[in-house]
């Protein structure tokens, strides 16, 4: 697969999914279960998203630069820091300490 | 998208002033009433489409560092049209390249799980005028314009909400991811510039605001661990769905729905 093919792909399948919602009968979703399970599942993707992206080295585990990062991101995010200065603090601490290291 | 920071979340919309408060008391014309109502819910659209759109800047540039050209940065942008499923493409095939390929949609397609949920609740509010308007409400049925509609008490406010924040997330996100692919292009060694731990922390920033629940928390928590642990058994992308797992059996039997966190 070339990388349009993927994001033809993925594109197609999270547009139809928005349409889906106004086409399927409604119920389904609504109901307690798969409600609450559709909802989670976006917290277990992102909280894995982030579990790969800050320890991730191809198939290693490493601790690196990036782990002192993501720790001053969420104290940003817990003082209610605005996200587009998080991210960008986050990427000048990382920098920062491989510039320096 | 975040706090509400990306498009992505309806749970919660902190720049969102409360409709509510605005003052009835006394029961003045019902015109009167119904024009604050207009201003206040054409303020919440600019306060969170705005807020919304910049942080576009951050997924073109991530975007462009794991590898996609400008063009296809803008596709995204334009044709996905939902932050949590953008960045998890983008983030998956940083880690994996093409032979992540399957993955990446795999994570991309749940993340875009929750439209389904929205479209549902904003059919009956904006679906009345033909096919065309109908494509037109799903493509930007995200979590801003779901959580600007749901905010307003009266039905014709929440759709002007509605197609208002919308319009402002679209047109602005669009404009900000040229721009951030544009700068990623520019920037040339990502990791020397952060960019890596900025697409941790921007994944951060979409998952931040749906901590409120001890259960949401936990299963965070647990599907962290589970993709770092499957990590160096499984190929490149396979352990963020694997991790999807943990929300599965957490929501299947309504594991640690206990009690509040702490917000």
């Amino acid at each position: 697969m070339t990388m349009w093919h993927v994001i033809l792909i993925a594109s197609a399948a999270t547009l139809a999914l928005k349409v889906g919602g106004y086409v399927v009968p409604a119920g389904f979703l609504e109901r307690e279960r798969p409600a609450r399970i559709a909802d989670l599942l976006t917290v277990a993707l992102l909280a894995a998203l982030i579990a790969v992206q800050t320890l991730g080295a191809g198939q290693a585990i490493v601790l690196d630069a990036r782990v002192p990062a993501l720790i001053v991101a969420a104290a940003l995010y817990a003082l209610r820091v605005p996200f587009v200065i998080v991210v960008i603090v986050a990427a000048a601490v990382a920098a920062g300490i491989r510039a320096f290291t | 998208m975040h706090d509400e920071r990306a498009p992505g979340d309806a749970s919660e919309v902190p720049a969102v002033p409360d409709a509510r408060d605005l003052p009835d008391a006394a029961d003045p014309a019902a015109g009167t009433r119904s024009d604050a109502a207009r201003s206040a819910v054409i303020r919440d659209s600019l306060s969170v489409g705005l807020a919304t759109a910049a942080y576009g800047i951050s997924f073109g540039a991530l975007s462009v560092a794991s590898g996609l050209d400008v063009w296809q940065t803008m596709f995204l942008s334009l044709v996905m049209f939902t932050g949590g499923s953008q960045f998890a493409l983008i983030g998956v095939l940083a880690g994996g390249g093409a032979a992540a390929a399957g993955p990446a949609i795999a994570a991309a397609a749940l993340l875009g799980v929750r439209n389904v949920v929205y479209g549902m609740r904003m059919k009956p509010l904006v679906d009345r005028r033909g096919p065309v308007t109908r494509v037109a409400a799903a493509w930007i049925t995200i979590d801003e314009s779901t959580a600007v509609a749901l905010a307003q008490t009266e039905d014709r406010s929440a759709r002007l909400g509605f197609w208002l924040t919308g319009a402002i997330v679209f047109v602005g996100w669009n404009i900000t991811t040229l721009v951030g692919a544009l700068i990623g292009d520019a920037l040339g060694d990502t990791r020397a510039w952060g960019l890596d731990a900025a697409a941790a922390a921007a994944f951060l920033g979409l998952l931040w605001p749906r901590l409120k629940r001890v259960q949401a928390g936990a299963v965070a928590v647990g599907a962290a661990v589970v993709a770092t642990i499957a990590t160096p058994v499984l190929m490149p992308g396979l352990p963020v769905l694997v991790a999807a797992l943990v929300a599965l059996v957490v929501g299947w039997f309504d594991l640690f729905d206990r009690k509040r966190a702490t917000p």
